[in-house]
């Protein structure tokens, strides 16, 4: 890690309440098509926020969860989300659910675990298509990669610590694909088991690299949400990850 | 590249010795055998070199074109020889069953899929290639410029203010 290493332009704007961070290495990682490409893939961000936030009362899956309209009356990504939400619920045997009953005894739609790793692999789209350039997009804390050059320097990722932010568990180095991790810091246990609505504890958090963000954040949010089963669940569909347990053990999985 | 073909036979090798155990404890399976000598022949054969092109398993395509890119597969590999798929039998695992398939290029293996997998959603997935995170224990300053990006459960705007990743932004590393 010695080699002097390409400068890398970077650029942060908050949207979706939350930071989207981009990093950009190579022949256009600044100038007028770097802001474009910038402009693009926020503008589609923006876009998906609008469509599916479930902050904003007006949104179409808001609308859609208070059943003022049908899913056929929304634009035809919330059913494409919607199928994703339901493959993920299948694959977890209930663990993961884009509907969740609430602590009021309500059920309520929240494709939001869907949602931002599509987001993203959606928005990274027009940055790859920068020439020449190496792109890394992250959506407050999941990512995804993409090294022009297949033998150039990889992209390396640091994991951070769920149980002190100013630490690192893990370095991943990453060519091309994606980066998620799923836990209980920065906004306190989010993620509950929805098969009980308990919340998943077992483990602080899950981090799983994979081929596209859709994926793999599905399955990083899955296996916290499985507990002491995530490990093994994650094992059982062959990916590749990091687990820390709750007491701040951390272990490959692969 | 080397290293991935070495991964993936690894892998291989786990997942023969998953379906050896497969069939060594049911008998339910009558296509077992058969798929887990095409995949255990494979193996060797990638071990073996390019005179193993000879023995492709049936279903290849003609002795005209086989005997064709055993004379051209020296100079490009992979590209001109004849693909063979073989299939796996499905290995039952706790959380269901695993079936592997693999194309095979002359000696290389060029490709592995998953055609079954635990919950599976009727996807093809493919096995990943990719590096395993090494754990570490040292703080950020430590390794200071080190990463170019942090992955963490999500942020809120004030708890990304205290994060590693506004660092590196401001940073501009």
């Amino acid at each position: 890690m010695t080699t002097v290493a390409e400068p890398v332009a970077r650029r942060v704007e908050q949207v979706m309440g939350m930071p989207i961070s981009l990093a950009l290495r190579g022949r256009r990682a600044t100038g007028p098509d770097a802001d474009a490409a910038w402009q693009a893939a926020l503008a589609e961000l923006r876009w998906v926020d609008e469509v599916f936030s479930t902050w904003r009362p007006d949104s179409q899956v808001s609308r859609l969860g208070r059943g003022e309209v049908a899913v056929d009356d929304c634009h035809p990504t919330v059913a494409e989300v919607l199928r994703l939400g339901d493959h993920a619920r299948v694959a977890s045997e209930g663990a993961f659910d884009v509907v969740r009953t609430g602590a009021d005894g309500v059920r309520r739609l929240d494709p939001s675990g869907v949602v931002k790793g599509w987001a993203v692999d959606r928005a990274v789209r027009p940055l790859l298509a920068l020439a020449d350039t190496d792109v890394c997009l992250s959506a407050g804390g999941d990512m995804v990669c993409h090294v022009a050059d297949p033998d150039g320097e990889a992209w390396v990722i640091g994991i951070e610590d769920p149980l002190d932010p100013t630490r690192l568990v893990a370095r991943v180095p990453l060519h091309r694909g994606a980066v998620a991790t799923s836990g209980s810091a920065h906004r306190g246990a989010h993620v509950v088991d929805a098969r009980t609505g308990a919340a998943a504890d077992a483990l602080a958090s899950v981090t799983v690299i994979g081929a596209d963000l859709t994926s793999v954040d599905i399955d990083a949010t899955t296996a916290l949400a499985l507990g002491v089963d995530g490990p093994a669940w994650l094992r059982s569909r062959l990916r590749t990850g990091v687990v820390v347990w709750a007491d701040g053990r951390a272990e490959t999985v692969a | 590249m080397k290293r991935i073909v070495l991964w993936v036979l690894s892998t291989l090798s786990t997942l023969v010795v998953l379906f050896g155990y497969h069939t060594s404890t049911s008998s339910t399976m009558a296509t077992a055998t058969g798929s887990e000598t095409a995949i255990t022949g494979s193996v060797q054969a990638s071990g073996a070199g390019t005179t193993s092109s000879g023995s492709a398993p049936p279903g290849d395509t003609g002795s005209a074109s086989s005997s064709s890119s055993s004379g051209s597969s020296s100079s490009s590999s992979g590209s001109s020889g004849s693909t063979t798929t073989v299939t796996g039998a499905a290995a039952q695992t706790r959380y269901g069953p695993v079936q592997v398939q693999l194309e095979v290029s002359g000696s290389t293996i060029t490709n592995v899929s998953v055609l079954q997998y635990p919950n599976s959603d009727g996807r093809d997935i493919q096995i990943n290639q990719y590096a395993l995170p090494q754990l570490i224990q040292q703080t950020l300053d430590q390794q200071d410029g080190s990463v170019s990006m942090i992955s963490g459960a999500t942020y809120t705007s004030t708890g990304y203010s205290q994060s590693l990743q506004s660092a590196l932004d401001q940073a501009g590393l």
